[in-house]
């Protein structure tokens, strides 16, 4: 496909006072896997809310050949949060349902047609048998699991997930990871990864953005995560090291910048109505 | 059955199975939302509504419906967020017993309606009071339908529905007033201060027994209109009140349900091989 899956030129986003980032320009083919990285607060999950429509910057942004607008098919969103309320009176598939017909008005319940695309998403995520639990009684694992399934019921060409490795121990970690990339191989469909650690998706990340107090650095990732490149965008001396192929990232006198609790100065904004 | 044969007897049990469906379905999002105090304060400036239009001279039920209308007007705006959301509750709220005070000092002649509206009349019902029960409690029950799925996506999960195009802060305000007219409807019955009894027990109750959604909403109707009817019947025939059965009633379900809910869910969960 020659359509660009995300095209920014020229974007500056301000949230308050406060630049995210200035001069963002990044060109994402379809089927590419974006990793987005940096410390909290950086701007990573407002990059996401950008895509979205649901946040607006200035300068060009098209996504899948559009100006963002809320409730596009065509994107996933996997979120970020942490597990869902013990008491949410709803089944796995329930839960997943409600990436068909969530935002469907009118009486009557799903049709055949919806039964089958849950399970179908419910099986592609390996989550099959669990779609009569409740669940707020699966483990965090399976509801990560369960948010991508009710992101890929929708048939989307472009998922974006805000940090869907967090608190998930690292045999869930891949698991997510190789669904993602299977997804992303079986349909050639675009991937946006937030994360706070690019390893876990290294093997097949394309392209990296990493985002860090205003600026910005793009690329992939043999071109970003360098240390000359690092060290550009956090205006201080950053050692990226590789060892038994995965990236350390290193900052004199601070934490490992691939730790997130390292930079929680800027808490994520996060609105909940 | 003689007592079927009086109007008082036949409009108290028209209007308690009417309020029973409204309730247990209402009462379900009010459970999933999280909402027991919105109700609290909705029906404590419905007090307010009644007191003002008694004194002034208009329908105490019309009162009433004007109050929690205006009261969820006011919870919507004020507390747009979860966190506003019981600060703006808590304010109107007292706001609007304040004035209920002052009408009740105004005029004494309220004193002894406002015991009723506090703690229910059913068999003070009137058949003109049955008809716009019923006609507003389709129309509850017609506009929830409509938003149910939306207003399931957005409250289980704001933000992804908000990014899927779900008007969460429309539903939001939307489902206020639907939840304002269940309100002045529990309160025939069971009185200002009892709402929660017939808004919130039966879909607690219901949530804890299934986790089908429909299963767990007609569940939360069959309670509702189980605890109405038996509070109903109970108070025909005996010198107690009849909200003091619909209470007790909803709560013994309620303890019930808690002690077998574990059970029934542990079986659900058993029932679904290891993920892995």
């Amino acid at each position: 496909m020659s359509e660009l899956a995300i095209r920014i030129e020229n974007s500056t986003l301000m949230l308050g006072e406060r630049l995210i980032w200035a001069d963002l320009s990044l060109a994402l083919k379809a089927g590419d896997f974006l990793a987005v990285i940096g410390p909290n607060g950086a701007g990573k999950t407002s990059l996401l809310k950008v895509l979205l429509g649901m946040r607006l910057a200035s300068g060009i942004v098209e996504v899948l050949g559009r100006t963002p607008r809320r409730g596009d098919v065509r994107i996933g969103y996997v979120p970020q949060r942490g597990e869902l309320d013990q008491d949410v009176p709803l089944r796995a598939r329930d839960l997943v349902a409600l990436g068909v017909d969530g935002t469907r008005w009118g009486f009557g319940r799903g049709g055949a047609d919806t039964r089958r695309r849950v399970e179908e998403a419910l099986t592609a995520v390996g989550a099959r048998a669990l779609a009569d639990v409740a669940v707020g009684r699966l483990s965090g694992g399976e509801q990560q699991r369960l948010r991508i399934a009710q992101a890929l019921v929708g048939d989307p060409r472009l998922l974006l997930c805000d940090e869907p490795l967090l608190s998930l121990d690292l045999h869930h970690q891949r698991e997510v990871v190789d669904l993602l990339q299977g997804w992303s191989e079986r349909t050639g469909g675009t991937v946006v990864f937030v994360t706070h650690d690019i390893n876990p998706v290294l093997a097949f990340t394309d392209r990296v953005l990493a985002v860090a107090g205003g600026r910005w650095a793009q690329g992939t990732p043999d071109e970003v995560l360098t240390t000359a490149a690092m060290t550009e965008l956090y205006g201080s001396q950053v050692d990226v090291l590789r060892v038994h192929g995965r990236v350390l990232v290193v900052a004199e006198a601070m934490e490992p910048l691939g730790d997130h609790h390292g930079h929680a100065h800027e808490p994520v904004v996060r609105p909940r109505p | 059955m003689s007592l079927l044969g009086y109007d008082f007897v036949q409009n108290a049990i028209l209007a308690g199975v009417i309020i029973a469906i409204v309730a247990g379905l209402v009462g379900r999002f009010v459970v999933l939302r999280n909402m027991s105090f919105a109700v609290h304060g909705i029906a404590e400036v419905g007090f307010t509504g009644t007191a003002a239009a008694v004194f002034f001279g208009f329908d105490a039920v019309l009162g009433l419906l004007a109050g929690a209308l205006l009261a969820s007007i006011g919870i919507g705006t004020l507390g747009v967020r979860l966190r506003d959301r019981d600060v703006a509750i808590g304010s109107v709220l007292a706001f609007g017993l304040g004035l209920g005070v002052l009408f009740l000092t105004l005029d004494s002649r309220y004193a002894s309606q406002a015991f009723s509206i506090l703690f229910g009349t059913i068999t003070g019902v009137r058949r003109q009071d049955v008809i716009l029960l019923l006609v507003l409690g389709l129309a509850t029950v017609a506009a929830l339908a409509a938003i149910s799925r939306p207003l399931t996506f957005a409250s289980v999960d704001p933000e992804v529905a908000e990014a899927r195009g779900v008007p969460v802060r429309l539903l939001s305000i939307g489902f206020l007033l639907i939840l304002a007219i269940a309100v002045a409807e529990a309160i025939q019955v069971v009185g200002v201060l009892l709402v929660l009894t017939l808004l919130i027990t039966p879909a607690a109750s219901a949530q804890k027994l299934s986790v089908r959604p429909l299963v767990a909403t007609l569940l939360a109707v069959a309670i509702a209109l189980a605890c109405t009817m038996g509070g109903i019947l109970l108070g025909l025939f005996t010198p107690y009140p009849t909200s003091f059965f619909v209470a007790t009633l909803s709560f013994a379900v309620y303890l019930l349900s808690r002690a077998l809910g574990p059970l029934l869910a542990g079986r659900e969960r058993a029932l679904a091989p290891p993920s892995r």
